[in-house]
């Protein structure tokens, strides 16, 4: 065999790969996404409750997890979007990587069973519990520009300048600050290419339980979506309740989900071993 | 009679081009474009994905924003009149041509580490875009922390509206090309993209080339 036709041969078994990944990952083979966490049923026992803290409209909140802590993301009152980044604990220039987290999953859609992903192939955070499962994790937050276009003030609050405070007040800089994703902002790209908002996904209490898979430190903004459509700067308060949690089994929706994600968590676990 | 050509509008000629350089399969290249220059990747052989960062020359803790740009333009494809924001929200460069049509910029570069997660272990030991990338920048002072989700040139990601997101093949043809004025001084940070496990380069590398031209004389 010659060295062209081994590297074809090469590229024909890489294409071949791919194709039963993409499978696997998307469409009829893809495994169903688990049913969404009904509100009302779901309180978090007060035993296991760490700490809370509410973040008033227009503000941010900085949040440090141990390793299989869990905080849960309260919208009270379904007008607010959180807008989270965050680093690795015991190495800042590992981070959120919105960009691996979607590309990974073959999928945009951040939902309960879904996980994210830092830079360096392992698993940030675990979405083990979602009333919702309208989350954003391509536009983005809130700048000064994009607050001012919206709401025709430029004084008010948004994320960019959030993340930029609250990185600060743990040692970091704006060049640390990645992209984002939003919790309850339901964004998704239409049939033309067009981001697109659906505000009817949205409603009061909505929660979503991201478990930390490393020890993490969270930022989340409290700032309207550049993409809702909500005439007035008025989000309402978003709690963070930081809570213990039984160890994930092996059972756990999201150690289990794909191919991918369980390589994803074989390479954080060795972090901890 | 004064000429009134816009850089969108001009037509730009390798023989009046200020550079011109070959970047090989898998390699990076940097280089400093000034404001109102235009640059001009070409696709030599067809469906090869290019990685791109740009960063404000005097001060790169500025940097291109792939939220800012998407989000401005309120669609996730980056094309023709395409404005690339920075963090900071301004202008650093305008898309003023295009043979593509579409270009990615939400999936961010291949990475030894995330390839590992997606093909498999044994191709964590594969050379990557992030690779590239850590090696150029530290020519100019900068780190893995300064990168963040970058341009990603002639690479095809279809997104649904159910949120399906996927890495198919490139729609570009051999020299096809994509024009980047800058509106500011900027450091282009390229990756010539050497992913093999995946479409975006037709599961071959191949070189690129990079022109830059003056703005047009007005």
């Amino acid at each position: 065999m010659t060295d062209f036709d081994a590297k074809r041969a090469q590229a024909e078994a890489n294409r071949r790969r791919y194709e039963e990944l993409r499978a696997a990952g998307q469409g009829t083979k893809a495994p169903a996404a688990p049913a969404l966490t009904p509100i009302s049923s779901s309180p978090i026992p007060e035993d296991a409750i760490i700490a809370r803290e509410d973040v008033p409209g227009g503000w941010y909140a900085s949040l440090t997890l141990r390793r299989g802590e869990v905080v849960r993301v309260t919208d009270i009152s379904g007008a607010s979007s959180a807008a989270m980044i965050g680093w690795r604990s015991d190495d800042a220039s590992e981070r959120l990587n919105a960009g691996d987290t979607v590309k990974i999953q073959w999928s945009a859609r951040l939902r309960k069973g879904r996980v994210l992903l830092t830079d360096m192939g392992r698993v940030f955070l675990s979405i083990v519990g979602d009333t919702s499962g309208a989350h954003d994790a391509l536009a983005g937050g809130s700048t000064p520009a994009s607050t001012l276009a919206a709401f025709g003030q430029p004084s008010l609050r948004n994320t960019r300048e959030n993340f930029v405070a609250a990185a600060a007040k743990i040692g970091l800089e704006r060049r640390d600050i990645p992209p984002c994703v939003s919790w309850f902002a339901p964004v998704s790209v239409d049939d033309a290419g067009q981001f697109a908002w659906d505000a009817s996904c949205k409603k009061a209490g909505d929660f979503v339980d991201l478990r930390a898979e490393m020890d993490a430190r969270l930022v989340f903004s409290n700032c309207p979506h550049p993409f809702d459509p909500a005439p007035a700067f008025a989000p309402g308060p978003i709690s963070l309740v930081r809570y213990r949690a039984p160890a994930a089994g092996s059972e756990d929706i999201c150690r289990t989900f794909s191919a991918e994600v369980t390589r994803a968590f074989a390479f954080t676990d060795r972090l901890y071993v | 009679m004064t000429a009134t050509l816009s850089p969108s509008t001009a037509s730009f000629d390798a023989l009046n081009a200020i550079y011109d350089h070959r970047i090989p399969a898998e390699r990076p290249w940097s280089g400093l474009i000034r404001k109102g220059q235009t640059v001009r990747v070409i696709d030599s052989e067809g469906q090869q994905a290019v990685d791109a960062l740009l960063y404000r020359a005097d001060d790169p803790t500025e940097r291109y924003s792939s939220q800012d740009t998407i989000r401005a333009q309120r669609s996730p494809y980056v094309g023709l009149g395409t404005r690339l924001l920075s963090s900071e929200g301004r202008v650093m460069a305008c898309v003023t041509a295009d043979s593509c049509g579409r270009h990615d910029t939400s999936a961010g570069c291949c990475s030894c580490e995330s390839n590992a997660v997606r093909f498999g272990e044994a191709t964590k030991y594969q050379h990557a875009c992030r690779e590239n990338f850590v090696l150029e920048l530290s020519k100019h002072g900068l780190t893995k922390r300064d990168i963040v989700s970058n341009l990603n040139f002639f690479m095809n990601v279809p997104i649904d509206p159910s949120g399906n997101f996927t890495v198919v093949d490139g729609i570009s043809e051999p020299g096809g090309y994509i024009d980047i004025t800058a509106e500011m001084d900027i450091l282009l940070v390229i990756s010539n993209c050497p992913q093999i496990n995946n479409p975006c380069n037709g599961f071959n590398p191949t070189p690129i080339r990079v022109l830059a031209w003056d703005a047009p004389a007005m």
